[in-house]
Formats: C-alpha cells, structure tokens, sequence
C-alpha cells in the first residue's frame, strides 16, 4: 500500500508537471488587441506567416474612408485578395506601404507577423466572444 | 505511512513553490496557472491585467519572429487617448473630438477635411430597450457615405430590417460595431433615447 501510495504521488507530480509546463508554454490565447486583422489567405501555403493587420494602429492616423473608400477594402477579414504583386504595384497596403507615406515592402516580417496556421479572422470580434459556438465560429468570423 | 504521506505532502509544497517562482520569472500571470481551478472567479472573463497585451504575449503574433518586438504595444498608443468601456478600451469618438487624434480623411493631403453630415435617425424599437438613436456626425466624421449606402443600409426610410440578431452575426452595424468599432455590448450608447 505505501508503495502504491509513492508510484501514484509520482504520478500526479508528473501530470502536475505536464500541466504546469503546457500553462506556460501556451499562455491563453485570444488576448490581441481588438479589431486585429488575421489575413491567411495565401500565407501559410508559401511559407510565411500570416498577416496581422493592427485596426488601432492606423486609424490613428487615417479615418476609416481612405482605406475602405478611396483604396477600395471590403469590410471583410480575408474578402480583399490582396497578394504582394498588388502591393508593389501601389494597391491595398501598397497605396502606402511604398516607403514614401509608410514604410517599404522589403520589412515582410512587419505584416507577416503572426503564429504560422493562424486563421484569418477578426480578432475578438462579438462572434468570438460568443461562449457558446465561439470557437466553432472563429472561422467565420470575419 | 505517516511519513511517507508527510514527505509526499512536503514534495507537493516544493513543486508549487518551484512553479509558483517560475510563473512569475517568466511574466506568466498567476491566473494562467490557476486556470484549471473549477471555482475560479470569472473563470470565462478575461482579467483586466490581461486588456491591451504587447504583441508578443497577445496570443497571434509570433514571439519567434524579431519583428515582433519592433510593433508598438497597444498601451504605449493607449497612454494619450480618452478611455472606453470595451473594445480597445478606447473612447475613439471623444478622441477624435478633442483632438487627441488627427486622422487623414486623404491619402496624402493632411489639410483635407471630411464631409460631415448632421443627421439623427431615431429608430422605435420593441420590449422596453430605449430607442436608437443614429447619429450620422460621429460615423461621416469617419466614413464616406458609400461606405455604408446602398449596400449595407438603403437610404431610405423604413427600407432596413435591422435586429440584433443579425447584428450579432456581423451584419447591418455588425460590419464594424463588434469588430472595430465599439462591441455590440455597449448597449446604451446606440439604444440612448427614453420612450415616451
């Protein structure tokens, strides 16, 4: 019995290990900033991370119309086809993204930034909040 | 028995101290530890602590990539501007309004000024929810009239089913409140007038 009692306490030590290490090595997720733009459409199958698009960040400086009017994004997570070819002839990002208003494209880990296999998705969007459904919906939620 | 049961306990307090020390040291918050706690207060909440993360602990961007830590951290922006209830925890309305922020309403052209349209649209609504109120300033103070019209809302009165459902489903003010402007459970700031 107290040999029993040993091999089941170094049990729990290991699976408390196991837990304890897995906490910390994937913190939570869901934590970014809300309004983050996750945009995967061709990334992950040409081997580079998906693009994170920080909403907060640039509508300190530009009013929603220059990019959803003027420059033509759709109001959808992952609706603009945008690829790098647009980009480096003055489309979508590359409207700015030229190294005249904004910084170039040879900075691809600026955009490129995100955990490789991160669906596209709008960060902590109300249909990710959702407690139930949220998780089968973060797909869609765009 | 007694002592082993002793020296199993003693193992027990060592390895929680040991984790304990190690989740501070690496800026884990004690609360990813206590996760699997079934009695843990606000177990479906997200901490304040954890509002407004840098990138490389915000849970997409990848702490592998350099870069990474070249990104502003949302607080650092945060730090000037008015704050919000929810969202970004932001009151980018008021910031606009102060000036906090001076977004371009051009690409280039920073001395052009929007075209802003003031119109209040009240919309009856059912049970006992305060009726809305669309304010067309604050949203032309930002968007273009084609943003929203014909294809999200018809300009025309009555022509719009709108219900919170569908909202909620990221359609009508769904598009953007619940996603990049402020969420959805900011009830009183669109349901804002009393019935008579």
């Amino acid at each position: 019995m107290p040999h029993f009692h040993h091999q089941f306490t170094f049990t729990f030590h290991k699976l408390l290990i196991s837990v304890c290490m897995a906490l910390m090595i994937f913190p939570s997720t869901g934590n970014a900033e809300y309004g983050d733009v996750v945009i995967n459409n061709y990334s992950d199958a040409a081997g580079m991370r998906p693009v994170i698009f920080p909403h907060w960040f640039h509508r300190v400086r530009f009013r929603c119309k220059v990019c959803h009017a003027d420059l033509g994004f759709k109001f959808q997570a992952g609706g603009n086809k945008i690829n790098m070819l647009k980009i480096i002839d003055g489309e979508y990002c590359g409207a700015c993204h030229n190294g005249e208003i904004a910084w170039s494209v040879e900075n691809c880990d600026l955009c490129h930034s995100a955990k490789p296999g991160t669906p596209t998705q709008v960060h902590e969007s109300t249909l990710q909040k959702l407690i139930i459904g949220g998780k089968k919906d973060k797909k869609e939620a765009q | 028995m007694n002592k082993l049961l002793t020296t199993a306990s003693f193992n027990k307090f060592c390895l929680l101290i040991f984790f304990l020390g190690l989740a501070l040291v690496s800026g884990v918050h004690i609360s990813d530890s206590l996760a699997a706690d079934p009695n843990a207060f606000n177990r479906l909440m997200k901490p304040k602590s954890e509002r407004n993360p840098p990138p490389a602990k915000d849970g997409i961007h990848d702490p592998q990539n350099e870069t990474t830590f070249v990104l502003q951290p949302p607080r650092e922006q945060f730090s000037t501007l008015p704050t919000g209830k929810s969202g970004n925890y932001v009151d980018w309305v008021k910031a606009l309004e102060e000036g906090k922020i001076s977004p371009r309403y051009d690409l280039t052209d920073p001395s052009v000024e929007p075209v802003v349209m003031d119109l209040n649209i009240v919309r009856e609504v059912k049970g006992s929810m305060p009726n809305v109120v669309y304010p067309h300033k604050q949203h032309t103070e930002w968007l273009d009239c084609s943003n929203c019209h014909p294809a999200i809302f018809i300009p025309q009165k009555g022509a719009n089913n709108i219900s919170m459902a569908s909202i909620i489903l990221g359609e009508k003010c769904g598009v953007c409140h619940g996603k990049v402007a402020f969420p959805i459970a900011d009830c009183r700031r669109c349901h804002s007038s009393k019935k008579e």
